[in-house]
């Protein structure tokens, strides 16, 4: 139900024929895009408001790149400001300290995923930093919580505290900490159960936990899907007990994520990891620049463009657009396509930055695209004669064997190509007849071959 | 209807904090004011707060530029209108689970996100029909999380309904299926399967789940003859892809919002009512079992835009 960013841009750039410097009347066309898009993405609005307006400030009088539209470059711009709101694209690591043993309080609401993160990051701790960890449950309100939490200390082979009956969450803290301190734990991560942050008796319940462990780290724990009460979640928890750092889970979901935009300005706390599937090592440092692409709904365009720029040179992409346009499009124009796609990268990253492919991705993966693909085909067309490559139509039966043997393929490989080529040059007629426009507006990119259809 | 034991209290408090911004909001807005072009954006920025989304609120304040524009309100008057507005999409979708006696058992099959709050909704919705003198089997299917199981059969405790269990890993369909058969047999009313939580983009996971559904029709055909999507309140706009994979994989045939004690707003349901039409069963406001309560149109409304308060 979504269109992506780049989706609305593109309509509103489609008329905008010039070149050169974005106008303002430019930018606050796209602006309006912008502020719909980040509100679908779920960024709450006092946060979408800021950040409009810090990208009117570096959009206006920015010169468009060669190779990209006016739209892609607004994109590109709007992603910019997207990675520095969101910290940054170098991760900020768990503050350990000096002198353990070092308290790691996991705070958040009901379900946003601590228990499981708390074993995550034992995990990560015990096996990446070689730290001896110690786990407590302080969730005497959930039934069954703290034995999931032995569960899952179990599976990540750390000890957890054992549980005493009736014991209350602050004197259960202080018990971990003393068995912090007595066996020299290195961390001790204390899990507490969930709360809503309007809950006056639990937050201050919370917040005396925080003051008898003086812990390093506060970390709130809150889901990729939530909606426009992320400031306000984030701003009391913060206000009240202290945040330290943020994780993102569930970001394995298809939400868009833009609660991490607003409980990262809200805070001004760095989000630090993410959780991204149910195993206990699906845990990463934060990426804002995948988290940054969801909240756009746009794939990695920024990547692609600056690759394109990198390696598609306009006036390479023009001439070959005038050929599209008049439906001249031979296998050495194949090849040369193929080689340029090679240039850029892998196959699969390559597809992940297309706009609007998140939707097909399955599809893709059913179609075990590999990276040798895109050699193979370009080796069956270099086994072609020039005239061969010319004018496929000479290719008969025994022509195909010896192309076949030459590139060390098979002959249904060579068929495939070009029967791919044939459809692909079909559709080239037919759009060099609607205007010339791939799609990247007047590039010459276009699907790679041996792509699944798109539905 | 009744707003016994205190829900519709409980709701308000919960909604409280939330509406009184909206409602500080729009009475900020509005004293002494005209409705003119600024003034409905501002509405409609208020709407999107709510996560009633960017389309949703964008057409209801269109009916409110139709209508009002230019006019002089109050704030009252704009609360009010705004309140009939949000009822008159939610009514259609405020019902109730009505358990068919006459099944033996109705199947209840109850799925969601991770962290939604399924097994606390199952048994919330125990104790309530086994107060309503329903015989209530519980199934544990949500044999992957640690401790699943023993987190259910806490609930089952406390609402006196036992619980059919298997061992963490084992075939949730499997157990779905012995647990109708006992149920039958037994003579159970209602069946309630509790699964996994699962992000409706992982397609083994949802294959799981119409997996459950498919292997307890060999049992009865026309199981599960209700299937509830649980959702929680603080949630966006993502409940709209939710709605949509989950009703793809198990034909979910109504919602329930959880933990609307919070200061979320729960206001997608607005959107979900116009999108999907899907019926809202009940709604969580806290973590003790009877903090269930059926889903009432004007109420939700009226708490939303922060009438009600004073």
């Amino acid at each position: 139900m979504f269109e992506t960013l780049s989706g609305r841009l593109g309509g509103i750039f489609d008329k905008l024929r010039k070149r050169g410097a974005l106008s303002e009347d430019d930018v606050n066309a796209a602006l309006r895009e912008i502020r719909i898009a980040l509100l679908e993405a779920d960024v709450a609005l006092p946060v979408v408001k800021d950040f409009v307006e810090g990208v009117r400030v570096r959009a206006v009088g920015q010169e468009v790149l060669r190779s990209v539209t006016p739209g892609q470059m607004v994109v590109k711009i709007v992603h910019d400001h997207l990675i520095e709101t969101l910290g940054g694209l170098e991760p900020v690591a768990l503050d350990i300290g000096q002198s353990p043993p070092t308290a790691i309080l996991m705070v958040g609401l009901q379900g946003s995923g601590k228990t499981t993160t708390a074993a995550k990051i034992a995990l990560r701790l015990r096996k990446r930093e070689n730290r001896k960890v110690l786990l407590a449950s302080l969730d005497v309100y959930r039934p069954a919580a703290q034995q999931q939490l032995q569960v899952l200390a179990g599976q990540v082979e750390v000890p957890m505290l054992p549980p005493i009956l009736g014991e209350r969450p602050v004197a259960i803290a202080k018990r971990a900490m003393a068995k912090g301190r007595v066996e020299g734990f290195d961390v001790v991560i204390l899990d507490t159960a969930g709360r809503l942050h309007i809950d006056q008796e639990l937050m201050a319940e919370v917040a005396e936990v925080r003051a008898v462990t003086s812990p390093r780290e506060t970390l709130l724990v809150a889901d990729a899907m939530t909606g426009q009460d992320a400031v306000n979640i984030a701003r009391e928890f913060n206000q009240k007990v202290g945040v330290t750092g943020l994780v993102l889970t569930r970001v394995d979901g298809d939400a868009r994520g833009g609660a991490a935009l607003s409980m990262r300005a809200v805070t001004g706390c760095p989000i630090k990891l993410m959780g991204v599937g149910e195993k206990t090592d699906d845990l990463e440092a934060f990426q804002a620049e995948r988290v940054a692409g969801r909240i756009l709904g746009m794939g990695d365009v920024v990547g692609l463009v600056e690759k394109a720029a990198e390696h598609v040179e306009r006036e390479d992409a023009e001439k070959m657009a005038a050929k599209l346009r008049k439906g001249e499009f031979s296998l050495e124009d194949l090849r040369d396509q193929l080689r340029q796609l090679r240039k850029m990268g892998s196959m699969e990253g390559l597809l992940g930055m297309i706009p609007g492919i998140g939707k097909i991705k399955n599809q893709i993966a059913q179609a075990n695209l590999d990276d040798k693909l895109i050699p193979r085909q370009e080796a069956i067309i270099n086994a072609m004669t020039k005239a061969e490559r010319r004018n496929p139509k000479v290719l008969n039966a025994s022509r195909r064997r010896r192309i076949a043997a030459g590139s060390g393929t098979t002959v249904q490989d060579v068929n495939r190509l070009l029967k791919q080529y044939q459809q692909m040059s079909d559709m080239m007629k037919r759009m060099g007849k609607m205007g010339g426009k791939g799609l990247f507006g007047r590039g010459g990119m276009m699907p790679p071959p041996g792509m699944p259809p798109f539905r | 209807m009744s707003e016994g034991g205190g829900w519709f209290a409980r709701l308000k408090a919960g909604l409280t904090r939330s509406s009184d911004k909206i409602g500080d909001g729009i009475t900020g807005l509005f004293t002494k004011r005209r409705l003119d072009d600024a003034a409905l954006e501002e509405l409609e920025e208020l709407l999107i707060s709510a996560d009633l989304g960017v389309e949703t609120a964008g057409e209801i304040v269109e009916d409110f530029r139709r209508t009002r524009f230019n006019q002089e309100v109050t704030p009252e008057e704009v609360r009010a209108a705004l309140a009939a507005d949000v009822a008159r999409v939610l009514e259609p979708v405020a019902m109730p689970l009505a358990i068919d006696r006459a099944r033996r058992p109705h199947v209840v099959l109850v799925c969601g996100v991770n962290g939604s709050g399924k097994t606390t909704t199952i048994g919330k919705l125990a104790r309530q029909w086994k107060d309503d003198g329903l015989k209530v089997l519980i199934a544990a299917a949500d044999t992957f999380r640690a401790a699943a199981v023993e987190q259910l059969e806490i609930w089952g405790e406390r609402s006196g309904c036992p619980v059919v269990t298997a061992k963490t890993g084992a075939d949730a369909a499997g157990l779905a299926f012995d647990a109708l058969a006992r149920a039958r047999s037994e003579g159970f009313d209602v069946l309630l399967v509790d699964t996994a939580g699962r992000l409706q983009n992982k397609k083994a996971l949802m294959d799981e789940l119409a997996k459950i559904v498919r292997v307890v029709r060999k049992l009865d055909p026309e199981a599960p003859h209700s299937c509830l999507l649980v959702m929680d309140a603080t949630i966006g706009q993502n409940a709209h892809a939710q709605v949509e994979a989950f009703r793809d994989m198990v034909e979910v045939s109504g919602l329930v919002l959880t933990k609307l004690d919070g200061s979320a707003k729960g206001g997608v349901v607005v959107a979900l009512a116009r999108a999907f039409g899907l019926p809202v069963h009940a709604v969580g406001v806290g973590e003790g079992i009877d903090d269930l309560h059926p889903f009432e149109a004007k109420a939700f409304a009226r708490s939303l835009v922060g009438l009600d308060q004073r």
